[in-house]
């Protein structure tokens, strides 16, 4: 099936690059892609999805605030009752430290991610990612 | 003994002037942290540095989209900002982190990326500090959501807010970001047009020092070109500013070695020196993986200032592909369109005539592109609504990929760090 798919930055976060570039490898995949560009208010990003009924949320970040504007992104989107189960997934630089041990994942997913995906090395993860939604068989454990 | 005279403070664009003068490339850091003894320690740094500098202080990126509430919570908590929280830490604060650190042939320019920057600029001035950046569609399209009527108004009023400030002993000084656009993959005559642009608009609503940026791009002939059309068009549309050119190192992806790194840096000191410009903003090897340490800093601005060292000015003998031409028309199209230049502005971009590729912003039409050739320099592969249809070829239309992209924005990255491109993702 095709996927719908948003793409989005968090709010204080201009690069918009990695947007368009998750936005063409999607297209690719098959999927329809809504893309809300930089520093995208939670507001705008929870109207936005609230109103599509995406199928999969693609929040990415480069900024090194990605993890804190992340988590209250998430919150907001949670606390979405459409959007409570909805697929989310936010990758990039995360933070300024270089990942802090794996706790800026850990507390990414603790939050309500459904995936972390790092700076390098995500997109064969996320292409699978993106192919298991596809076919209806939901986020594969192993992103998680 | 020097006796001591009370002489006022030279502005930021006369310390340039008498060091291009004196045949020395002003190299600059992106510096900016959120604890006020590091900033100063960084900034004190800048100045003792084997190279004639300024001092730069970068805002984080909450104060940049006036997200003031995040600023003091992360300050509350002890979170580390990506930059120096100007408008939160107060004058008070600032004031005593500069005290010493500011002398007449060190001036400091504060940087930012916001398309609001009343609160900021209000604030920079209560500081004892007079030189800033950006611009109304250079820090609205690429950085925000705002409309772009919205920040062409906000930016009017900063303008006017640091035109009021100047006096015998004071000269506020305004750089555009115009040139810089996306930082990579925008054709220069497009940076170039904006640059002016976006000075016109200073110089209209009052500032009389100001500087044209123009970040390098994949082709050091395409970009020398490039900057000999904006000295043109700087002495065309404003010939009566103090103006000096700024030249960005490359702001694209980023070589991962720091071989490749350094490599990539002296090539933009060596441009920024054969164009005749007058100061460099330096990047370093660090940026690609995060936020750069004071040392290298340091490292890159004394690098950057060795490079440029008896490198002499081309004297304008450059090819010329039609980016003067280009720019040119793009400019004088939006000065036809009204008297007002902040309302041209939105004219234009509402109308496709300006049009900045990949751009997602809601005003930006999108109905560019632009493409790495062979050799790097960057064309156009569609034009929209551009009033250069005769000054430019198009090739044949093709649809970019994803994988198109990732090797147009790593071509830098990995020709200094001469490697080959290969899609693996894992590279």
């Amino acid at each position: 099936m095709t996927l719908d798919v948003v793409v989005t930055s968090v709010s204080s976060d201009a690069h918009t690059w990695n947007l368009v570039y998750l936005q063409l490898l999607l297209e690719e995949l098959g999927c329809q892609v809504t893309n809300l560009g930089g520093c995208t208010l939670d507001e705008t990003v929870v109207a936005e999805c609230a109103a599509r009924n995406p199928d999969l949320i693609v929040v990415s970040s480069l900024n090194g605030h990605g993890g804190k504007d992340g988590i209250r992104l998430i919150g907001a989107i949670r606390s979405c009752g459409a959007l409570a189960a909805t697929p989310v997934v936010i990758g990039g630089k995360l933070d300024v430290t270089g990942g802090d041990g794996g706790r800026t994942t850990a507390r990414l997913l603790a939050a309500g991610f459904d995936a972390v995906f790092g700076e390098t090395g995500w997109q064969t993860e996320f292409r699978s990612l993106v192919q298991a939604l596809a076919v209806g068989t939901g986020v594969p454990t192993r992103a998680r | 003994m020097n006796p001591v005279v009370a002489r006022p403070a030279p502005s930021f664009g006369e310390v340039i002037a008498d060091r291009h003068v004196r045949g020395e490339l002003v190299v600059q850091p992106r510096m900016g942290f959120d604890d006020p003894a590091q900033m100063r320690q960084g900034l004190l740094a800048t100045r003792d540095a084997t190279a004639a500098t300024v001092g730069t202080i970068t805002l984080d990126s909450y104060t940049r989209v006036g997200d003031h509430r995040a600023v003091r919570l992360a300050l509350a908590a002890g979170t580390v900002l990506n930059g120096y929280p100007i408008v939160d830490r107060g004058p008070g604060t600032t004031t005593a982190m500069l005290d010493g650190v500011l002398t007449p042939q060190f001036p400091v320019q504060v940087r930012h990326g916001s398309a609001d920057p009343r609160r900021i600029v209000a604030t920079m001035l209560d500081c004892g500090l007079y030189a800033t950046e950006g611009g109304p569609v250079s820090y609205c399209l690429p950085y925000s959501q705002m409309p772009l009527s919205v920040a062409v108004d906000n930016w009017r009023q900063c303008c006017e807010t640091l035109a009021a400030v100047r006096g015998p002993d004071c000269e506020p000084h305004l750089e555009t970001f115009g040139g810089c656009m996306m930082g990579q993959l925008c054709p220069p005559a497009m940076l170039v047009a904006l640059s002016v642009l976006e000075g016109m608009f200073f110089w209209q609503y009052g500032l009389r020092c100001i500087s044209f940026s123009y970040a390098q791009q994949a082709h050091a002939g395409q970009d020398e070109e490039a900057v000999a059309a904006l000295r043109k068009l700087i002495a065309r549309y404003t010939p009566y500013a103090r103006a000096h050119v700024v030249i960005y190192a490359y702001m694209g992806v980023y070589p991962r070695t720091p071989g490749g790194a350094m490599r990539l840096l002296a090539q933009s000191a060596r441009l920024a020196a054969r164009t005749g410009a007058s100061r460099l903003i330096v990047k370093t090897a660090a940026e690609a993986y995060r936020l750069p340490t004071v040392s290298e800093n340091v490292t890159a601005l004394e690098h950057a200032a060795a490079a440029a060292r008896g490198v002499t000015e081309s004297g304008g003998q450059v090819e010329d592909t039609g980016i003067y031409q280009q720019a040119k028309a793009l400019v004088d199209n939006v000065l036809s369109l009204d008297d007002d230049l902040g309302r041209a502005l939105v004219a234009a971009f509402s109308r496709g005539q300006l049009d900045v590729p990949f751009c997602l912003h809601p005003d930006n039409p999108g109905r560019v592109r632009g493409y790495l050739d062979r050799d790097g320099r960057l064309l156009w592969q569609r034009i929209g609504a551009l009033p250069i249809g005769d000054l430019v070829e198009l090739p044949s239309a093709e649809r970019i990929t994803s994988a198109d992209l990732l090797s147009a924005l790593r071509y830098i990255e990995l020709k200094f760090d001469n490697r080959e491109y290969s899609y693996d993702g894992n590279s």
